[in-house]
C-alpha cells in the first residue's frame, strides 16, 4: 500500500487570484453580495454544500432540481437555507422540468440554478439548448459520476466534459468550469453566476463526485468582500426596446417578464424582435452571435493555473479532482529527475487553446490524465497540432488515478522527448 | 347542477342579410382585440378553418373584460400549432420546448409570484410529451391558467396519432384507425386535484370567453380544454369536411352539462361532446401552502420571495 502524502494546504484561492480581474468588464456594474445569502466564517463543508453556499452568496434565489446522486446535497443545503433568505426551491418531477423551470425563473430576473449528475444532465440538454438560444443566464451544476447510462451512481467520473460542450443539438457556446476543492466549489460558483450574467449563457459547473463529497475547510468571506454581477436590466422604454438588439455589445439588454416590455422570445431562430424567422440569413446572424459572444471573449473567460512550465520537458494538463491527484504524480516524477510542469484548467470551455498551443511548441510532451477514456485529451491534441506528443492517462471512473501510473507516463514521455 | 342542451337549428348557417351594414368602408374600424395582438406578425400560420385563432381571440377578449394588468400577464407555449399562440399575443410571451411549457411557466410564477401566467398549448404538447408536467402541476396546484386546445391530432407534424385521438379515428400513423384509448383531459386534471376544470368547443366563443375570464379571476391550476377543428389533417383524414362542417358538428353535438362527473367526459369518434364547467372550487395553491407552512414552522425567520422576484440588487 502506497503511502499517500497529505494534500498540500496551500491550494490557491481562485477568488484571491482573480479578484478584481473581471472588474470593469461591464463598465463597473459590480455590486456586493446580499448578506442574507452569505454564511461568513470558517466552515467544514463538503464540495456540494460549498457549491450551494456559493450559489446563495452569488444571489441565486430560485433553484429547481430533481434528486440524483452524488449531487443531492447541494439542494439539500439550499432547501434548508432558502426559506430564511427569500429564495424558492422546488423539487420538480424530473430533470426536463427542472431545467425548463430554471429558464423560466431566470426570465423573471431571479438568479436561477439547477443541480444534477450525468444521467440527469442528459435529460436537461433540451432546455440547456433553449437557454442558449434564448440567452438566459443560469447555472447548471453537474456533479459527475461514472457513466454511461446509470453507470456508477456513488463513484467518481469526469466523463461529461464533451456532453457539457456539445450535449444539446445545434451550434452554441457555453462556459464550463471545474473546481478542485470545496473552497473552489464555493468561489467558482460565484464566478459561474457572474459569467452567466455577463455573457447570458448557461454556465456548466462540472464538479466530480470526489470534490462534491470531500470535506475540507471552506472560508466564506464577509458579504462586502464578495463581488456579484447583477442582472443588467435595460433602461430603454417599451417602444425602443428590442429583446435581441445588441448595439455592438456582446449580449443584448435584458428585460424581465412583468416589467411591461411585452417582449417575445422563442427557441426558434429569431430576429432582433425575438420573432421567428425561418431563413439562412437569420440563422447566420442569430446563431453566429451565440458563438461569437464567447469565442470573441475567450481571453476574458479562460482561466487556468500554471506551475513550473518555463523550463518543463513535460506538462501535465489536468482539471477537477485529477489536478489534486496529479500533484503527487508530479512530485514523484520530479524526484526521478523529470522537469515537469503543470497546467490546471479552471475554465474548461471555452478551451485554453492559445496557451496550450504555446506550450506544445516548447515542451517535449503533454500528459493528460482524466477520469474518462479520453475526452479533453482530444482537444489538447488538436491544439498541440502534432508539435509534441500528447499522452492520455485514461481511467474509466469509480476511483481516482493511481498517482504512480501518471508518474510512470510522465517519465516515459520525458524519456521519449529527450 | 344545471342541464342545458343546445337545441338543433335547421337554418344553420343562417342566410346572410340582403344588405351588409356599411362594412366595406375605406377605413374599417379596428378590431377590438387588435391591441392585444402583434399585428406585424399577421398573417398567422394557422390553416383556414382552424380553431386556434378563435381561441386566441377569446383569450384576448377575456383579458380585456377581466381588466387584468397586461404588463403582468405572461403567456407560455410549447411546440405545435397551438404553441404559436404566444407569438401573436402582445404580452410577455415565451415559445419554449416541446412539452415543457408548464414547467417553464412554473419557473416564471415562482421567480416572480405577482405574475399571472397562462399556458396556451395543444393536446399533444400538454398531455403527450408534457403529460408528466401536467399531472404534477395539477397535483401541486401550481398557480397557472392552462388553455389546452384539443384538435385530436398532431397538426404541425402532419397528422400523427395524439393521446387524445378518439378510438377508430384515423391519423397518419394510425391509417387503419386508432385503437389506443384516448385521454379524458378534464378527468385527468380533476383527478390530479385541479380546482377549475372546464371544456368548451371553439364554437362556444361567448361561453369560452366567459370561462377564460372567470378562470383569470381564480387561483391555482385552472384547466380549460377547448375542442377545435383541424380541417387540414384530422377532418381530411377522417372525411369530416371543412372547418365549417366541424362547427356544424359542434353545434349539433355539443351538450352543456355543468358540474358533470368528469369520469363521463370521454370523447368518442363523432359522438356528443360534453361541455361546461365541471370543477370550480377554492383550494390553497402551491405558493399559499408554502407560505403558510414556512410561516407556521419558521415563524419570523421565514422570508418569502418578494412578489417582484428574487432579484436583489
Amino acid at each position: 500500500m502506497r503511502q499517500l502524502q497529505p494534500v498540500r494546504d496551500d491550494l490557491p484561492r481562485v477568488c484571491d487570484l482573480q479578484r478584481g480581474r473581471r472588474r470593469g468588464d461591464r463598465g463597473g456594474v459590480v455590486v456586493k453580495a446580499d448578506p442574507a445569502g452569505v454564511l461568513t466564517g470558517a466552515h467544514y463543508l463538503d464540495g456540494d454544500f460549498a457549491c450551494g453556499e456559493g450559489a446563495m452568496a452569488a444571489g441565486c434565489r430560485f433553484v429547481a432540481g430533481y434528486p440524483i446522486t452524488p449531487s443531492t446535497e447541494v439542494v439539500e443545503r439550499i432547501s434548508r437555507r432558502f426559506p430564511v433568505m427569500g429564495g424558492t426551491f422546488i423539487q420538480m418531477e424530473d430533470e426536463l422540468a427542472s431545467m425548463a423551470a430554471v429558464v423560466g425563473g431566470s426570465w423573471t430576473g431571479t438568479k436561477s440554478m439547477t443541480v444534477t449528475s450525468g444521467p440527469g444532465f442528459s435529460l436537461m440538454m433540451e432546455n440547456i439548448g433553449l437557454a442558449a438560444m434564448m440567452e438566459t443566464p443560469c447555472v447548471v451544476v453537474n456533479v459527475q459520476r461514472g457513466g454511461p447510462s446509470t453507470g456508477l451512481p456513488t463513484m467518481v467520473g469526469q466523463a461529461d466534459v464533451m456532453q457539457a460542450r456539445w450535449g444539446s443539438h445545434g451550434d452554441y457556446e457555453i462556459i464550463a468550469m471545474s473546481p478542485q476543492s470545496p473552497q473552489e466549489a464555493f468561489d467558482l460558483t460565484i464566478d459561474a453566476f457572474n459569467l452567466s450574467e455577463i455573457y447570458r449563457v448557461p454556465v456548466m459547473f462540472l464538479m466530480d463526485e470526489i470534490v462534491g463529497h470531500m470535506t475540507e475547510r471552506v472560508m466564506i468571506p464577509p458579504a462586502e468582500e464578495i463581488e456579484v454581477i447583477p442582472r443588467a436590466l435595460t433602461a430603454k422604454t417599451r417602444e425602443e426596446f428590442l429583446p435581441y438588439q445588441i448595439n455592438g455589445k456582446p449580449t443584448p439588454e435584458f428585460a424581465r417578464a412583468g416589467d411591461g416590455y411585452r417582449f417575445h422570445t422563442t427557441g426558434l431562430t429569431h430576429d432582433e424582435r425575438g420573432y421567428p424567422v425561418m431563413s439562412a440569413e437569420c440563422q447566420e446572424t442569430c446563431v453566429r452571435r451565440l458563438l461569437d459572444k464567447i469565442t470573441d471573449n475567450v481571453d476574458e473567460i479562460v482561466r487556468f493555473e500554471e506551475e513550473a512550465t518555463d523550463d518543463a520537458e513535460v506538462v501535465v494538463v489536468t482539471y477537477g479532482i485529477t489536478a489534486r491527484v496529479a500533484r503527487l504524480a508530479i512530485d514523484m516524477a520530479r524526484r526521478r529527475g523529470v522537469k515537469v510542469g503543470s497546467l490546471r484548467l479552471i475554465v474548461i470551455w471555452p478551451f485554453a487553446e492559445k496557451r496550450i498551443r504555446e506550450l506544445a511548441g516548447k515542451v517535449g510532451a503533454i500528459v493528460v490524465p482524466e477520469i474518462n477514456y479520453g475526452q479533453l485529451v482530444l482537444e489538447v491534441e488538436r491544439c498541440a497540432g502534432g508539435k509534441c506528443p500528447v499522452l492520455p492517462v485514461s481511467h474509466g471512473g469509480g476511483s481516482v488515478h493511481d498517482p504512480a501510473v501518471i508518474a510512470e507516463v510522465i517519465a516515459q514521455a520525458a524519456a521519449a522527448a529527450a | 347542477m344545471s342541464e342545458n342542451k343546445v337545441g338543433t337549428r335547421t337554418d344553420f348557417p343562417p342566410t346572410p342579410p340582403e344588405f351588409l351594414p356599411d362594412a366595406v368602408s375605406e377605413h374599417p374600424p379596428e378590431h377590438p382585440v387588435t391591441p392585444y395582438l402583434r399585428m406585424e406578425r399577421i398573417p398567422h400560420v394557422w390553416c383556414p378553418g382552424c380553431g386556434i385563432g378563435t381561441v386566441v381571440k377569446c383569450f384576448a377578449s377575456a383579458l380585456e373584460r377581466s381588466g387584468a394588468d397586461l404588463d403582468k400577464v405572461s403567456v407560455v407555449s410549447g411546440i405545435g400549432c397551438s404553441g404559436r399562440a404566444a407569438g401573436y399575443l402582445k404580452l410577455d410571451g415565451f415559445h419554449t420546448t416541446h412539452g415543457r411549457a408548464i414547467p417553464f411557466a412554473t419557473g416564471l410564477k415562482l421567480g416572480r409570484p405577482e405574475l399571472e401566467v397562462a399556458v396556451f398549448s395543444g393536446d399533444g404538447d400538454l398531455s403527450g410529451i408534457g403529460g408528466n408536467h401536467f399531472i404534477h402541476a395539477a397535483r401541486r396546484n401550481m398557480d397557472l391558467l392552462v388553455i389546452l386546445i384539443n384538435n385530436f391530432i398532431y397538426g404541425m407534424t402532419g397528422g400523427q396519432n395524439a393521446p387524445t385521438t378518439p378510438l377508430t379515428a384515423k391519423s397518419s400513423t394510425m391509417p387503419f384507425g386508432n385503437f389506443e384509448e384516448p385521454f379524458n383531459i378534464p378527468h385527468l386534471a380533476a383527478s390530479c386535484g385541479a380546482p377549475y376544470v372546464a371544456r368548451w368547443t371553439c364554437l362556444h366563443i361567448r361561453r369560452l370567453t366567459w370561462a377564460i375570464e372567470e378562470a383569470l379571476d381564480r387561483k391555482g391550476f385552472r384547466l380549460i380544454e377547448v375542442i377545435a377543428p383541424c380541417p387540414t389533417l384530422y377532418s381530411r383524414l377522417n372525411k369530416l369536411g371543412t372547418g365549417l362542417n366541424g362547427m356544424r358538428f359542434y353545434h349539433d353535438n355539443a351538450e352543456i352539462r355543468h358540474g358533470a362527473d368528469t369520469r363521463e367526459l370521454d370523447i368518442d369518434f363523432q359522438k356528443s361532446i360534453t361541455c361546461g364547467k365541471f370543477v370550480d372550487e377554492q383550494k390553497p395553491t402551491f405558493l399559499d401552502r408554502m407560505d403558510e407552512h414556512y410561516g407556521r414552522v419558521l415563524g419570523d425567520k421565514y422570508v418569502p420571495m418578494p412578489v417582484e422576484g428574487g432579484w436583489l440588487q
